[in-house]
């Protein structure tokens, strides 16, 4: 909790800056669509926190979220009884995607940026491959409530992404956390001391891509098929992660607070849209930003004398 | 080939001793053996198919298919042996094709102004990116994807699409060769032995494997590491601003999405790798990079030759670089056991 306090603060003056701007920000109906608006991104930055913790890296997520997608709308195609086995099989995917990463990155040895950028070459191949370069099909209204509808007044997702994310504070509390932690902090003491490491990250990766199945589903129903729909998204993840605070290399950091760096970057793109720098500044805008929260993050460490993990740089 | 040799002879001797067939492990050679491999699978699977595979078409093609990537990943390559990476360059690559044709504006007269302007900026690029990841002590993956979307939104904000005009005589830079050896691959040539003369020739390049090897002793022993790190970035986007300039000459104009569209940052890092040099730092070379960036050329001329759908490409490149990889972790095992 300690660890997530800056990410917190920061993201409180930019909801109170959002608040200001658009008071309807502060009513319930307001809120909770900010909330359903940032759930898909808080939802990868929550599977991508495992693999950083674990000293790893998840490029493939973006690919993964539109592979998903697409799958759903060619094998539902409209068909609302379809909708519960396509759901169970998009989340096999997801997992069976995620064990492939973990196996190559433990067993051959490949490090995991390299893997990843495999996996995400041969997904957006292969999706691309089997629609003929355009999505096809259609999603059912069943799967798109996910996305768009609620249980009353609360969106679906805002429900799911509660879920996630007391599941992933309960995992890092239980001893596969720990186990993580350790590994990511230090593999060869790990793995002396009789934590099988190999394992924890295979685990670690089928989090990542189950994330990646499940932000695929609430992502569907809310925007739309489309080729692009999880484009990007890798970087966005990893990024909010970074936010919070967690390290790249591993070992450091919590998931409430990779949750929070992801929330904090959404109200960060509400916050411009509102402001009028809108489309491609954005971007410039959110380098700038990233960079420089990373910056001030790092340079506050000297003081509060904790210790810098040695190799910063090595973080395949 | 010698820079490595030498620099590790010292953990290695047992395999120096063993002469040639020790000698074929290191990785750019087996690289190149790699290459030829696949060469030689090509040549069959085409002639199978009913074509001819080493047209003097085909090896054109090959080489200034590879020229620009070829750039970026010597580029890449000095980042990488620092133990840095750099996901600029693709933006970067784009910005640059924009300020080379913009500022030609199809003047012959304009041709030097406009490559010194694209030279400025990318040194200006990779002193920033070097900075922020030393100074600031930002981790290089954030520190260049910040870069990269800074210059994204800069170019996407401008530009919709094509601006500028190259003129005619620039274009000769892309299109022309001198019997059968284009322009661009001798100016890629030329860049890769540049850094390779750099790297083993060089108190710079000791350095650099020093600091990609073990940045807190190089440190110890009297190397300025951010200085080092902050000259690998420089090089690295001034060879991403030479591919903007080849890619505006062949384009005949600067285009906002001439570097993502090509894949540049991922798929020269990925070159880099497929040449045995670690992602970690510290170890491999450039010859190893050329053989890398030719292997997927190579891949892509098979490919193309025998009409393999473009997606088919993106499955099999993916699984060639992992299993590439698997290859030489495997062998980095074998060695330390």
């Amino acid at each position: 909790m300690k660890r997530a306090l800056p990410i917190l603060a920061v993201l409180v003056v930019l909801l109170a800056a959002i608040a200001v701007a658009n008071p309807y920000f502060l009513e319930p109906a307001g809120f909770l669509a900010f909330l359903k608006r940032a759930a898909p991104l808080v939802i990868l930055a929550a599977g991508q926190y495992f693999v950083i913790v674990s000293g790893e890296f998840d490029l493939s997520v973006g690919s993964l979220v539109t592979a998903e997608v697409v799958i759903a709308a060619r094998l539902i195609d409209g068909e609302e009884s379809a909708t519960w086995p396509v759901i169970a099989l998009l989340i096999v995917i997801g997992l069976l995607v995620g064990l492939v990463n973990g196996v190559v990155t433990t067993k051959l040895r490949v490090p995991s940026f390299i893997v990843t950028l495999g996996m995400l070459l041969i997904l957006s191949g292969a999706v691309f491959l089997w629609t003929g370069g355009a999505p096809r099909g259609a999603l059912s209204e069943g799967f798109r409530t996910f996305g768009r509808g609620g249980l009353g007044p609360i969106p679906w997702s805002v429900l799911i992404l509660l879920a996630v994310g007391a599941a992933a504070i309960w995992l890092m509390r239980a001893d596969f956390g720990k186990t993580l932690m350790a590994t990511g902090d230090n593999e060869r003491a790990a793995a002396l001391s009789g934590v099988r490491v190999d394992r924890a990250k295979i685990f670690a990766f089928m989090l990542s891509g189950l994330a990646a199945a499940v932000a695929g589903i609430l992502l569907g129903g809310f925007a739309g098929v489309s080729a692009q729909v999880g484009q990007g998204l890798e970087f966005s993840a990893i990024t909010a992660v970074v936010l919070g605070g967690v390290v790249l290399g591993g070992g450091r950091g919590s998931v409430l607070a990779a949750m929070a760096g992801a929330f904090t970057l959404e109200a960060l793109f509400t916050l411009l849209n509102l402001y009028g720098i809108s489309g491609a500044l954005e971007f410039t805008v959110q380098g700038v930003i990233i960079i420089a929260a990373v910056a001030a993050g790092a340079i506050r460490l000297p003081w509060k004398f904790t210790p810098r993990k040695g190799d910063a740089h090595a973080a395949s | 080939m010698n820079t490595l040799s030498r620099i590790r002879r010292p953990a290695r001797r047992s395999e120096a001793q063993g002469g040639l067939a020790a000698r074929l492990r290191e990785p750019t050679q087996v690289v190149f053996l790699a290459l030829l491999g696949l060469v030689a699978v090509g040549w069959v699977l085409v002639a199978l198919d009913g074509g001819q595979f080493l047209t003097m078409e085909s090896v054109v093609g090959i080489q200034q298919r590879s020229a620009a990537l070829g750039i970026v990943a010597i580029g890449q390559t000095l980042a990488i042996l620092a133990g840095s990476l750099d996901l600029s360059v693709a933006y970067l690559i784009s910005l640059t094709s924009l300020v080379a044709a913009e500022i030609m504006a199809g003047q012959d007269g304009n041709i030097l102004p406009a490559v010194a302007a694209v030279l400025a900026i990318s040194a200006l690029v990779g002193l920033v990116n070097g900075l922020v990841i030393t100074r600031l002590q930002v981790h290089a993956f954030i520190a260049t994807l910040g870069t990269a979307l800074i210059i994204k939104g800069i170019v996407d904000h401008l530009y919709d699409g094509p601006a500028g005009k190259v003129p005619e005589s620039f274009q000769l830079l892309g299109y022309s060769r001198i019997g059968p050896i284009p322009i661009s691959a001798l100016l890629w040539a030329g860049v890769a032995v540049v850094a390779w003369f750099l790297l083993s020739r060089t108190r710079l390049g000791y350095r650099i494997y020093a600091v990609g090897g073990n940045e807190e002793v190089a440190r110890l022993s009297g190397i300025r590491t951010g200085r080092v790190i902050v000259l690998t970035h420089v090089l690295c986007s001034l060879c991403a601003g030479i591919a903007g300039l080849l890619l505006a000459s062949r384009l005949g104009a600067g285009a906002p999405t001439v570097g993502t569209d090509g894949g540049y940052d991922l798929e020269s890092i990925a070159a880099v790798v497929l040449g045995g040099t670690a992602l970690a730092g510290g170890k491999g070379g450039v010859a190893g990079t050329v053989g890398g960036v030719l292997l997927l050329a190579v891949l892509d001329t098979i490919f193309n030759q025998l009409e393999v759908n473009s997606f088919v490409k993106d499955v099999v490149r993916g699984v060639v670089i992992v299993i590439a990889v698997a290859v030489y972790a495997r062998r980095g095992m074998r060695r330390s056991a």
